[in-house]
């Protein structure tokens, strides 16, 4: 089945009776040249990618809930290619191109809305920084604008421009950022993927590896055992709880990042705007929420739920930028556990086990890499080359003195 | 979440910065032949448990002592709290 505004107007007129199934729920066969440990964004898109443009043929993806029920059904959705060192940028510029083109691509409609978004400056000090950074942006061809006061009082006029202690001094721009629908890209990567021959297997926990002379040879579920030519993991959150099985220790750290979701208001928002001088971002969703986010709680958690002191600080840096966000009622708020690295910064690499390879420690960012992670994942796994976008993101960065690190705080995964 | 303070009773954890795993006070022995293996191991990799962990807490709006937690991960439920100075004396 292809979508189309031609089927949309067909199935209007006949009842809707023509649309299929998105995906087969399939058994697990008993082996497979390569299963993908983790069905959410970044598991799915591998498979999509392995099979699309590498040709891969014997494809399972394990999940041990359902599909996009991890960090890609708890995300704030944020897009965007701003990064400032030469290791991250030109992967998550990749990673944006991927995403312009993610709906013809896939032919879902994952609604990707490029509203771009505004890091406010506060400072002259935070301008210089932004104006080096988006000389990084032009750069890799991902574009940036420098705002003045004015522009962005044209632009969003309801912030607190006069704030005392804060006073917003410009902004840094990126037009082609945005947002995209958390569920729309999962469903969209399922879909392309199984309709390659992509066996998408979900209630399947993966709760060891068979590993025998370094070489891995399969994996033990809660549904049996499945045997693997190659394993991908790609579970961040869960990195550390399923690299132990493989008896990796990882420069990682699993912490809790919370985000909320206001009752639905009318259009208020254009795109995403971020508090230069406390951490606090806001977008609205197409729905009309207002969704936002702060700080990592900032201690280690696999608990899924944050405590009250972050929930009072990200609301503290809303109403120092938006006061009027303090009429609006918070409808949820929720929890995801995010792989803290070492340098804030990802891992997709090859592990010391011959066919185990690795994908994780996407700190708060994973959701705008989800294309770019899965295509460069398939990359390394269908020809054991790191692509050209990933060539930082190796393990052994941290041992040779390479790290990337954006915010300069070392190896400290709670401040990054 | 409340700590048990050994000395000051519970104080509310947003008092204390979080510094991570108790195993960052055995620092490696500098001399070893494999000190450098040794320290970058010690510098970049965790064990990062679900569930019982140690933890370095500094009770830096208090008494600006160092405390090892034990924490489950999974629950956030503090299981005790000692003061890091008597648990080095202990390893000691």
């Amino acid at each position: 089945m292809k979508f189309s505004g031609f089927k949309v107007v067909k199935e209007a007129l006949t009842g809707h009776k023509g649309w299929t199934q998105l995906w087969r729920n399939p058994e697990p066969k008993s082996a497979y040249d390569i299963v993908i440990v983790g069905g959410g964004g970044h598991g799915l898109a591998t498979a999509y990618y392995l099979a699309k443009v590498y040709g891969e043929l014997s494809i399972a993806v394990l999940e041990k809930g359902w599909i996009g029920s991890g960090n890609a059904g708890r995300n704030t959705t944020i897009i965007r290619s701003n990064y400032l060192l030469p290791g991250n940028q030109p992967f998550y510029e990749f990673s944006m191109k991927l995403w312009e083109n993610l709906e013809q691509d896939t032919n879902f409609n994952s609604m990707v809305s490029q509203r771009s978004i505004i890091n406010l400056i506060h400072s002259d000090g935070q301008r210089d920084a932004y104006r080096r950074r988006g000389n990084a942006m032009m750069l890799s061809d991902a574009g940036a604008r420098l705002l003045s006061r004015d522009d962005i009082k044209r632009m969003v006029p309801f912030l607190n421009f006069d704030n005392a202690r804060f006073p917003i001094k410009g902004g840094l721009m990126q037009t082609r950022a945005g947002t995209a629908r958390h569920d729309g890209v999962v469903w969209g990567y399922a879909r392309g993927a199984d309709q390659r021959g992509v066996d998408i297997i979900q209630n399947c926990e993966v709760t060891g590896f068979k590993i025998e002379n370094g070489k891995v040879l399969g994996v033990e579920t809660s549904r049996g055992f499945i045997g693997a030519k190659k394993v991908g993991v790609s579970v961040a959150g869960s990195s550390g709880r399923v690299m132990e099985q493989a008896g990796m220790r990882l420069p990682i750290e699993s912490h809790v990042l919370q985000a909320f979701v206001s009752e639905g208001l009318k259009p208020t928002i254009p795109g995403v705007i971020t508090f230069g001088a406390g951490h606090f971002y806001v977008s609205q969703s197409d729905k009309g929420g207002l969704v936002f986010g702060g700080d990592i709680d900032g201690y280690n958690s696999y608990a899924q739920r944050g405590n009250l002191p972050v929930v009072e600080d990200v609301l503290e840096g809303g109403m120092a930028l938006m006061p009027m966000i303090g009429r609006a009622r918070l409808l949820r708020a929720w929890g995801g556990l995010v792989d803290m690295s070492m340098d804030g910064s990802p891992i997709i690499d090859k592990t010391g086990i011959e066919g185990l390879y690795f994908n994780g420690a996407w700190n708060y960012g994973g959701f705008k890499a989800t294309p770019a992670a899965g295509y460069t994942f398939a990359h390394l796994l269908a020809t054991d080359t790191p692509h050209e976008t990933a060539t930082a993101f190796r393990f052994d960065r941290f041992s040779r003195g390479y790290v990337i690190d954006e915010k300069g705080v070392g190896a400290q995964p709670n401040l990054h | 979440m409340l700590i048990p303070h050994p000395l000051l009773g519970l104080r509310d954890s947003q008092e204390f910065t979080y510094l991570g795993d108790a195993s960052l006070m055995q620092r490696p022995d500098a001399s070893a032949q494999n000190a450098e293996a040794e320290f970058c191991d010690y510098v970049f990799l965790r064990d990062n448990p679900a569930g019982e962990h140690r933890e370095l807490w500094f009770h830096e709006q208090g008494d600006r002592s160092w405390l090892v937690v034990t924490r489950d991960t999974t629950t956030h439920e503090i299981l005790g709290a000692e003061l890091a100075s008597d648990v080095k004396g202990a390893v000691k």
